[in-house]
């Protein structure tokens, strides 16, 4: 194996061996606590192509493109880049061998100018070792040209666009002269004009020999753009085909196609009335025009692949970002949720996407986590917290989710990830809530602990509750629902009943 | 997992319910013994007396530490929402300055304002903690509204507290003061207010929802927020509580004087930190007692007090309390990293 630094000289004297595919890897495997993230994937980028990577949510694209951008490391595998093996210990190894990613949350510094951004770390010096911006500046204007980009070096990106941004990203990967591009989703937050610049730029590149693997959630991207495209399925490779030669249904095929074994403790309940009846509910720039209803008893699967605005629906809908438009309304009232504290007054209840961030209070302990909600309005009089009450109906509710901590005293932190799960789902179950939010309730936890909350899913169900379930696991979603609402880049792309419901159908409407 | 048995829930009963290690306290307490019997060591060898059982010396320092005291419970509950307050020290002496002009006799002949002289002793007293709460509610609006660090809206309040405690009297000192007002400043009435006040605050801390509610928001704010906490109204209390304390040892601070003058409390705010940090107060928030914060402020007074037993000179007493403070956020770093790794 040839180190990075030493391939990164023999790169400078131009000495390349020319081999049919600019960069290769085999037999890839990634594990990360409790996940495979990779098993045994392979991947070939030829010269002068566009390759696209598909897949689901968690199939595991990126984790392979930040292991080609030095950003990961693989447990198991190599990476070859021009027939030599090769080690990336970090970005700047990647980019050294000309290997350069373009992120989807962009990496630039705000105020700082366009230039200085592109040339950060190789600015060129005058003779007293002072920055030379005049060379800055023209050496970026340069680049502009090349790549057909009308922006003015020394503006501050800050003032720019997503879509200018974005060039001047694309523009920076290509001042490294890299050999492969790596890009992650670069159309999430394009017009389509903008998408139309863009791929210029691609085709321009491509044309100079330059490899570009390209990962999108979007169907007909990948026919214009890609000419090849390989799909990745729950870690693992599926296969690649020349884009030419498959069609849409081949792909959402192979990237669903697996068989759904697991068991689903679904309870069969006589739907009630409508509890929560959503109108037209806008949240400007993130999602649009969203109606559904929720009937008591009822499990609302909501599917979309990641940016589809699923979260977002739920943040607004539990008053953490207000709507800008659209009406809520419970029990045919309409109402005005400006915040968590009214939502917890209508009987809302929230189980955040992420557990760490927006969950836990990690270093305090389980009863003063599990307590945190009840409290607004339950087991306190004349401000003083009923010790002794709140706690016995913590300890109850440990019982009855089964939460496997050595006592209430423990802290959080020091608890699995299904147990801390539990111990938030019984946070919300302390306020007796009639409409339940999950966002990713299983999320990052073991199969026993999964099939543990579905089970408690179902049985609040038994009692009325109207649960809106947020899921990127298919099985769950499939398996859980009573009815299913499609999400594509923040529009409702469709609605499915239990009965027909399929991955297929669900696939197609998240990628429409 | 799949076996069942495992997965049976083990909830322990009854009054091991809550799982109780020594208290996080009882560390420093341990130093501030360890502290005190290397003053009463080096007190035999070098002064040829004792240190602890010379019950003026021991007044003498909670006396001298209890103002420190009372503004550290307020910067306690601060730094546990993941805050911090530098304006105490300066809101001492503006509201030092207030509540004395109200607190005049009559028999001195240049009260500043000749007409309210001999007024009872809680209007300036009211007057100074008023003072204080209105700074502190400033503070709080400032932080919950406009989302600036708490750091640059209390360093600001600091600046402008002092100026106005300089403007309010153009500089000159108010002196004269009635007996009635002087009292609270005498005897062993600071330390009883100062405990009194700790005990209010560790009762409301660990007993009430303001209390769960103010270590929720240290520990996550955005968990806080979702879970239904009004995360902007909660910190405008907290940090209205803490201006209020202020104000309270400002009025304290000049009935001990028996005069005030505007430069009172001059880094008062630093001590009142270090005093937190030192009894365990993380500044990462969502975690700190009173209990302490009492401690942490008592180790100060020992350490100034045996310092000045031993005669050593001040400026090292600063060096050594310097280094004292860092080697308790130090204490507190390591702490959290090895937390993290479990």
């Amino acid at each position: 194996m040839v180190s990075p630094s030493t391939m990164a000289a023999v790169r400078k004297s131009g000495a390349i061996p020319n081999s049919e595919f600019l960069m290769t890897a085999e037999g890839i495997r990634k594990e990360f606590p409790g996940v495979v993230a990779l098993d045994d994937v392979s991947f070939r980028l030829k010269r002068g192509s566009v390759h696209a990577l598909m897949g689901e949510n968690g199939a595991g694209k990126s984790t392979l493109m930040k292991i080609l951008a030095g950003i990961y490391q693989p447990d198991r595998g190599q990476i070859q880049l021009k027939g030599v093996d090769i080690r990336l210990d970090s970005p700047l190894d990647a980019l050294e061998n000309g290997i350069a990613m373009i992120h989807q949350e962009l990496n630039l510094m705000a105020q700082m100018t366009v230039a200085e951004n592109i040339w950060i770390r190789r600015e060129p010096l005058n003779r007293f070792g002072f920055v030379d911006h005049a060379e800055m500046n023209r050496k970026t204007a340069a680049l502009f040209d090349r790549l057909n980009i009308v922006l003015h070096p020394q503006t501050d990106v800050g003032e720019l666009s997503v879509a200018n941004r974005q060039m001047v990203e694309i523009a920076k990967a290509v001042s490294y002269e890299s050999d492969v591009l790596i890009m992650d989703e670069p159309t999430s937050a394009l017009t389509e004009r903008e998408v139309e610049h863009l791929f210029r730029i691609i085709r321009d590149l491509r044309d100079q020999g330059i490899g570009i693997v390209y990962i999108t959630h979007k169907m007909n991207e990948l026919f214009e753009i890609a000419d090849e495209c390989s799909v990745f399925r729950d870690g693992r490779y599926i296969a690649t085909h020349a884009s030419s030669q498959v069609t849409r249904d081949d792909i959402i095929r192979m990237m669903v196609g697996r068989e759904i074994t697991q068991m689903f403790p679904k309870a069969e309940v006589p739907l009630g009335a409508v509890v929560l009846s959503v109108k037209n509910l806008t949240l400007n720039g993130v999602f649009k025009d969203v109606s559904f209803d929720v009937r008591a008893g009822e499990i609302l699967g909501v599917a979309g692949l990641v940016g589809s605005g699923r979260s977002n629906v739920a943040e607004t809908l539990f008053g953490v970002t207000p709507a800008s438009s659209g009406t809520i309304a419970i029990d045919g009232k309409q109402l005005a949720i400006d915040s968590p504290t009214e939502a917890i007054r209508n009987r809302m209840a929230f189980l955040t996407e992420d557990r760490k961030e927006t969950g836990c209070l990690l270093i305090l302990d389980v009863l003063e986590n599990m307590q945190i909600a009840v409290l607004q309005d339950k087991f306190v009089s004349r401000g003083f917290v009923e010790e002794s009450k709140v706690s016995a109906a913590c300890e109850e509710m440990c019982r009855k989710l089964r939460v496997k901590t050595p006592s209430l005293g423990e802290r959080i932190e020091n608890l699995s990830g299904g147990n801390q799960q539990k111990v938030l789902i019984g946070r919300w179950m302390l306020t007796d809530p009639r409409i339940l939010i999950l966002d990713e309730p299983t999320r990052g936890i073991d199969v026993g602990a999964k099939a543990e909350i579905h089970r408690l899913v179902s049985e609040m169900t038994k009692n009325g509750v109207a649960v809106i379930m947020i899921s990127s696991e298919m099985p769950e979603v499939l398996g859980m629902s009573d009815r299913i609402m499609v999400m594509h880049e923040g529009r409702v792309t469709g609605f499915l009943d239990r009965t027909d419901a399929t991955q297929i159908k669900v696939m197609d409407l998240a990628s429409r | 997992m799949s076996d069942k048995s495992t997965a049976e829930a083990r909830v322990e009963t009854g009054a091991a319910r809550r799982h109780r290690r020594l208290p996080p306290e009882a560390n420093i307490f341990f130093v501030l013994i360890g502290i005190a019997l290397v003053y009463e060591l080096l007190g035999w060898i070098f002064v040829g007396q004792s240190f602890l059982f010379n019950q003026q010396r021991l007044t003498i320092m909670i006396l001298q530490v209890s103002v420190i005291g009372i503004i550290a419970v307020g910067v306690t509950q601060v730094i546990i929402t993941g805050g911090i307050d530098l304006s105490s020290g300066s809101v001492v002496g503006m509201t030092a300055m207030f509540s004395a002009s109200l607190a005049q006799s009559s028999t001195w002949p240049r009260a500043l304002y000749p007409s309210l002289t001999d007024l009872p002793f809680f209007i300036p007293v009211l007057l100074g903690i008023v003072v204080g709460l209105i700074a502190g509610i400033i503070n709080g609006q400032l932080i919950a509204r406009t989302k600036i660090p708490p750091f640059i809206a209390t360093l600001g309040m600091m600046v402008s507290a002092r100026g106005i405690s300089k403007w309010y009297t153009k500089g000159q000192p108010v002196s004269g003061l009635t007996d009635s007002f002087t009292f609270i400043g005498t005897g062993v009435w600071p330390v009883v207010v100062f405990l009194l006040v700790a005990l209010i605050f560790h009762v409301a801390l660990r007993y009430t929802r303001y209390g769960k509610f103010t270590y929720a928001i240290g520990a996550n704010v955005q968990a806080a927020r979702v879970s239904g906490i009004n995360v902007e109204a909660h910190l405008i209390k907290v940090y209205a509580i803490a201006g209020m304390l202020a104000g309270l040892a400002g009025v304290v601070t000049a009935a001990r004087a028996q005069t005030a003058q505007a430069g009172m409390g001059v880094m008062y705010e630093l001590d009142a930190i270090a005093a937190a940090v030192i009894g365990g107060t993380s500044l990462a928030g969502g975690a700190g007692r009173i209990t302490g914060t009492v401690i942490g402020t008592i180790i100060l007074g020992v350490m100034t007090s045996g310092f000045t037993f031993l005669r050593v000179d001040a400026y090292y007493q600063e060096i050594v309390k310097g280094m004292i403070i860092v080697a308790a956020v130090i204490t507190d770093v390591y702490r959290q990293k090895k937390r993290t790794k479990v």
